[in-house]
């Protein structure tokens, strides 16, 4: 089975503040890393070519430096890298990632297409269900666990707010995942060593046949006309002394309150 | 591309230091921007010399925007019951059809519908689109999607609005892919920009860092997926008269590749936060799985909820319906008890919206406190116990 894995390179988003004197992005120490739900897609991967063989291809679209993600997931197991990189690409929304996406993995080829639910940046988790339309293949989101493979099927279990569906998907197919899949797994040295020598392949824009009218920012529907900060304002009132005391006040203002 | 005006930039260095792609520098008193610009536009507003700006004009394939009208809704109904958020939305696209001028479809797609049309006219819909099909009684990606963009081609409506649930979260963006529509997630702001009509779409990015308005200058429909609990659903008013029409669909179109075996409801999954008055809340600082099964006691005398930060979600205490923040629930109760937790932004715009909220913390200078009603600094283990037990005494 050949089986491609999306992965993203984002900003490591969750430490970020806000400075609460400027009201904007403190960002030092704030690293790249691969997009944390990828590496669970990244994961169940290797563990479908260990179970039924294949090749796993890790696939980035990204700037440059995007590559290190990739050498990352060839630690981690994936056989090959792609990199999908071209400056035509910069500003690209859901819809043109999507398109840009389908391109490249339909020139890598695919029996199954695995991704992260959404990516830490935007929280969009639309490029999985793009993908998937634009390849014109089946899909799952949020798949929790996959039960079974069967040479042209896969049984999944589909995260939903209420619970969860269990699911068949003819191949070829896409299918997202949620944490709870897996725990992936640390790079061995065999990986790291791998990993170094590995050779990315890159493909521009013009390597996947794109039409330029579809990619970055002149092919997305969307366009952001504002960004600022958010703001949360409230008056405040500290309850202070001995814990005791501390306690008293809440104590009070709980049952005023509840 | 980012355009910068070298004589009017200063390098002052405002823009390195807010870039979120780390791609501008700032080289022998100039900005410079790398690859890995995202044209994200978050330098260009912050520029205080008016430097950057992003060269928009070469955009989209024009679609003549004066045939879309109408603003629609997708009104979720699963396993028998409408989503909370269905008509939330109707709140929201009521009014947006009032600024402009146009009347609010819903669309209801599913299996044994009977009286929920009346339910979704009482709530502020004029039209309600049914597709009441046996096909249609479990979701599938590719039928929802088929029914929705055919009933969308029919109709063309200039706004489509759906809940960011599991299942609008899942098929929308196929659906925007196929109308070669845009498609903003997740949105927690919607208005009419008064120049042109255009829906400005708010939303959260950057686990919640930044708030970004987008719009959809050149394509119709205009499509978001909306938060749940951020907008306000109108009170039922049974006087209110609506138009309930029968889709007729193509059976070719209400077949899916993907089957559905076995369709589960499983408690342990859900969760009651966002049905309850209280939520008690727990982080980091609650040290392990122990620690944390304070809040649950806390939670269980108060009659409330248990909630988490990732940071709680991420070490296992608890599960991960629990989350609260950007990548995991909403909620808005009437008090909201955080202990523990740091107050990364990520988890605040969870949060925010509750009516008052207590914050427990160590850190005095824990961000939490600057969305706090009260603060208390102080160790949630000499704070939380006897909390608890002045409450059992009561």
């Amino acid at each position: 089975m050949k089986i491609v894995v999306c992965v993203k390179q984002v900003p490591d988003a969750k430490d970020v503040r806000l400075d609460p004197k400027t009201n904007t992005l403190a960002r030092e120490g704030v690293e790249s890393i691969m997009n944390p739900y990828d590496r669970h897609a990244l994961e169940e991967a290797v563990r479908l070519k260990e179970k039924v063989g294949g090749t796993v291809v890790a696939l980035s679209m990204g700037p440059p430096q995007a590559g290190e993600v990739l050498r990352e997931a060839v630690a981690c197991g994936a056989d090959e890298a792609v990199l999908v990189s071209d400056r035509a690409f910069a500003g690209a929304d859901t819809w043109a990632t999507s398109y840009t996406l389908a391109r490249a993995v339909r020139k890598v080829g695919f029996d199954l297409v695995i991704c992260g639910k959404q990516a830490i940046d935007g929280d969009t988790a639309q490029v999985g269900p793009g993908l998937a339309c634009r390849l014109d293949i089946p899909y799952v989101t949020c798949v929790r666990a996959v039960t079974g493979v069967d040479g042209d099927k896969l049984e999944l279990q589909r995260l939903m707010d209420d619970g969860y569906d269990e699911l068949e998907m003819p191949l070829p197919g896409l299918f997202t995942v949620v944490r709870e899949i897996n725990e992936p797994r640390v790079p061995s040295l065999k990986g790291k060593m791998r990993a170094r020598k590995i050779e990315i392949t890159t493909l521009s824009g013009g390597d996947i046949d794109a039409d330029p009218a579809c990619l970055g920012l002149a092919g997305s529907p969307t366009q952001v006309v504002k960004v600022f900060s958010p703001q949360f304002n409230r008056d405040k009132t500290m309850i202070c002394g001995e814990v005791e005391a501390q306690v008293e006040e809440l104590v009070a203002v709980l049952e005023k309150l509840v | 591309m980012l355009k910068i005006d070298t004589d009017a930039c200063t390098g002052c260095g405002i823009c390195e230091d807010n870039c979120a792609f780390g791609a501008i520098t700032v080289e022998d008193g100039q900005a410079v921007a790398g690859d890995n610009c995202a044209l994200c536009g978050s330098c260009v507003d912050l520029c205080e010399a008016g430097a950057l700006s992003i060269d928009k004009a070469s955009t989209g394939p024009g679609t003549d925007l004066s045939l879309w009208s109408g603003i629609w809704v997708y009104t979720e109904f699963r396993h028998g019951r409408l989503a909370p958020v269905a008509l939330e939305l109707l709140g929201a696209g009521r009014r947006l059809a009032d600024d402009r001028g146009v009347p609010l479809t819903a669309v209801l797609l599913g299996h044994g519908l009977e009286t929920v049309p009346e339910t979704l006219i009482s709530h502020g819909a004029d039209r309600v689109l049914v597709a009441d099909y046996p096909q249609l009684a479990e979701f599938t990606d590719d039928a929802y999607a088929n029914v929705f963009e055919d009933l969308i081609n029919r109709e063309r409506p200039e706004v489509v609005l759906a809940g960011a649930t599991a299942i609008g979260r899942s098929f929308i963006p196929r659906v925007a892919n196929k109308l070669s529509a845009g498609l903003t997630a997740d949105c927690t702001g919607l208005e009419i920009r008064k120049e042109d009509g255009a829906l400005l779409q708010t939303r959260p990015a950057f686990g919640g860092n930044i708030m970004a308005t987008i719009v959809c200058p050149h394509s119709r429909p205009q499509m978001s997926t909306v938060r749940p609990l951020v907008m306000k659903p109108l009170p039922a008013d049974a006087s209110r008269k609506g138009e309930v029409i029968t889709a007729g669909i193509d059976p070719a179109r209400l077949s899916s590749r993907v089957k559905v075996i076995n369709s589960v409801s499983s408690e342990s999954e859900k969760s009651n936060l966002q049905e309850v008055d209280v939520v008690v809340s727990g982080g980091r600082g609650l040290n392990d799985e122990e620690g944390f099964a304070l809040i649950s006691e806390l939670a269980e005398l108060l009659g409330g909820g248990v909630a988490a930060s990732r940071a709680a979600v991420d070490s296992g205490w608890i599960k991960y319906s629990h989350q609260v923040g950007q990548t995991g629930k909403t909620v808005s109760p009437k008090v909201y008890i955080a202990c523990g937790i740091s107050g990364a932004i990520q988890h605040v715009i969870g949060m925010q919206a509750s009516d008052t909220v207590i914050a427990i913390n160590r850190d005095e200078n824990a961000p939490i406190f600057d969305i706090a009603t009260y603060g208390l600094v102080g160790d949630v283990f000499e704070i939380l116990p006897r909390v608890i037990a002045r409450l059992r005494r009561d």
